[in-house]
């Protein structure tokens, strides 16, 4: 019998990130290698974004079951530490897809060689255009919200809030 | 698996069948698929024993933020302290593993969170002091992301990768952690009359622990006072005299504060080995 299936690295990349699921794990640049093994098994090397980020397990479990579902009996997903996710390895596409969602997509992230600088004041200087209407005029209400990789910060001009994948 | 059975965590059962959020249960491996071999040259009982160290830091430190929950002064600023205990549990844990890897015992991660004592535990005082007030907190903070900063950053190029790469991973986490500490000792030591005399409290009750961190880490001495210096000068805060504290959490002298945090923290795991639910 012949079956058609996708191939392993296309099914990988199109799973959806738990938290912002506008973005796939591709797009979120968490996806780091996808193989087709020799055994006819897949193994996909996953980054984490955050250390602690509560969403990996899901992650696994949904490249783990979007992968059975096309066809694909043995799935490992194991981890890549190095080098670490910043938030530049968030493709083009998945900015764009970010601010059509109406969340701020993060600038560049900041590069930390020798001592990090400690920023006082103020608290940011960068300019986060509002997703809404384009407004450069924004200000940061909290730098934390429902997810960790989330600030959140509210328009000046059009007043509506919204969120912000913030640098890291 | 009925339809009563469908509910938002089934996706992390369907795997493998599995249970997790539970205690050593299934909560896999975060250092899963990771190469363990550790280069030649390094010394493994030191490397578990500062895996040991810097994940007894981030665990206690994580279980102190926890308890912030339902009591922070506002909405965002109790988000603000979970999110950061819950980076430093996820260092924790990838400091556990690694431990575990290298120390020849085969412990996981929940062996080392769950099973040890408190004579076992080798984090610093200053993590393992009662909660306090948002002040308190907010030093406690300072202090401790200033100085895990540093040594992260040093870390980075530590001969081993697995450490190299978790201390590369903490470095812009730890650099969020102490912008916000910053941030409301500023807010604090220039505020009211009251935010400040609480911060005075703070800073002289805390102070005496950086002879701890100097003690642990002495070539970071430096960078770490010069940081604290620039915050204090901006919060308009005098540098507190203080006797540093000549005992140290490194060497297991622990104060009476760290059992009672411990035995919230294993409560459920002693009493459900294996639990899963």
């Amino acid at each position: 019998m012949v079956t058609v299936r996708q191939s392993a690295a296309s099914v990988a990349a199109a799973v959806r990130d738990p938290e912002l699921p506008v973005l796939t794990l591709a797009e979120l640049g968490v996806l780091r290698d996808v193989r087709e093994d020799a055994d006819g098994g897949v193994t996909v090397a996953l980054t984490p974004t955050y250390s602690g980020c509560p969403a990996i397990a899901e992650m696994r479990a949904d490249l783990d079951a979007a992968l059975r579902d096309a066809g694909y009996e043995q799935v490992r997903v194991v981890t890549v530490l190095s080098p670490p996710w910043t938030t530049d390895w968030i493709s083009e596409t998945g900015r764009a897809k970010l601010l059509a969602a109406g969340i701020a997509p993060p600038g560049p992230a900041p590069r930390r060689d020798g001592p990090v600088p400690l920023t006082l004041l103020p608290t940011r200087t960068a300019v986060v255009p509002c997703p809404h209407c384009g407004s450069p005029d924004t200000e940061e209400t909290s730098r934390h919200s429902a997810t960790p990789c989330r600030a959140l910060r509210r328009c000046r001009v059009c007043r509506e809030p919204f969120e912000q994948v913030k640098e890291l | 698996m009925d339809q009563d059975d469908d509910h938002v965590y089934l996706s992390l059962v369907e795997g493998d069948g599995d249970g997790r959020w539970a205690f050593g249960t299934g909560f896999e491996d975060p250092l899963m698929g990771v190469d363990p071999t550790v280069p030649e040259g390094v010394d493994t009982s030191e490397l578990a024993a500062l895996c040991v160290e810097l994940g007894d830091d981030a665990l206690v430190a994580a279980q102190r933020l926890a308890e912030w929950t339902t009591r922070a002064p506002e909405l965002e600023e109790e988000v603000a302290l979970a999110n950061i205990g819950l980076d430093l549990l996820g260092q924790a844990r990838l400091l556990y593993s690694r431990a575990g890897q290298v120390d020849g015992t085969g412990r996981d991660e929940d062996a080392f969170a769950y099973a040890r004592g408190p004579e076992e535990f080798r984090n610093l005082l200053l993590v393992e002091q009662p909660r306090g007030d948002f002040a308190h907190c907010v030093t406690g903070l300072l202090l401790h992301s200033t100085w895990r900063l540093a040594l992260m950053q040093r870390l980075r190029t530590h001969p081993d990768p697995v450490l190299a790469a978790v201390a590369a991973k903490a470095v812009p986490e730890l650099s969020y952690h102490r912008d916000h500490a910053a941030q409301w000792v500023l807010r604090l030591g220039d505020g009211t009359e009251e935010s400040r005399r609480r911060m005075l409290a703070a800073l002289g009750k805390l102070w005496p622990y950086l002879g701890e961190l100097h003690a642990a880490a002495p070539e970071l001495r430096e960078e770490v006072e010069d940081v604290l210096r620039q915050v204090l000068r901006a919060a308009t805060l005098p540098e507190p005299q203080a006797t540093p504290v000549t005992t140290s959490g490194r060497r297991g002298e622990h104060g009476e504060h760290l059992a009672p945090l411990l035995e919230e923290l294993q409560s459920v795991a002693r009493t459900h080995p294996g639990a899963t639910w």
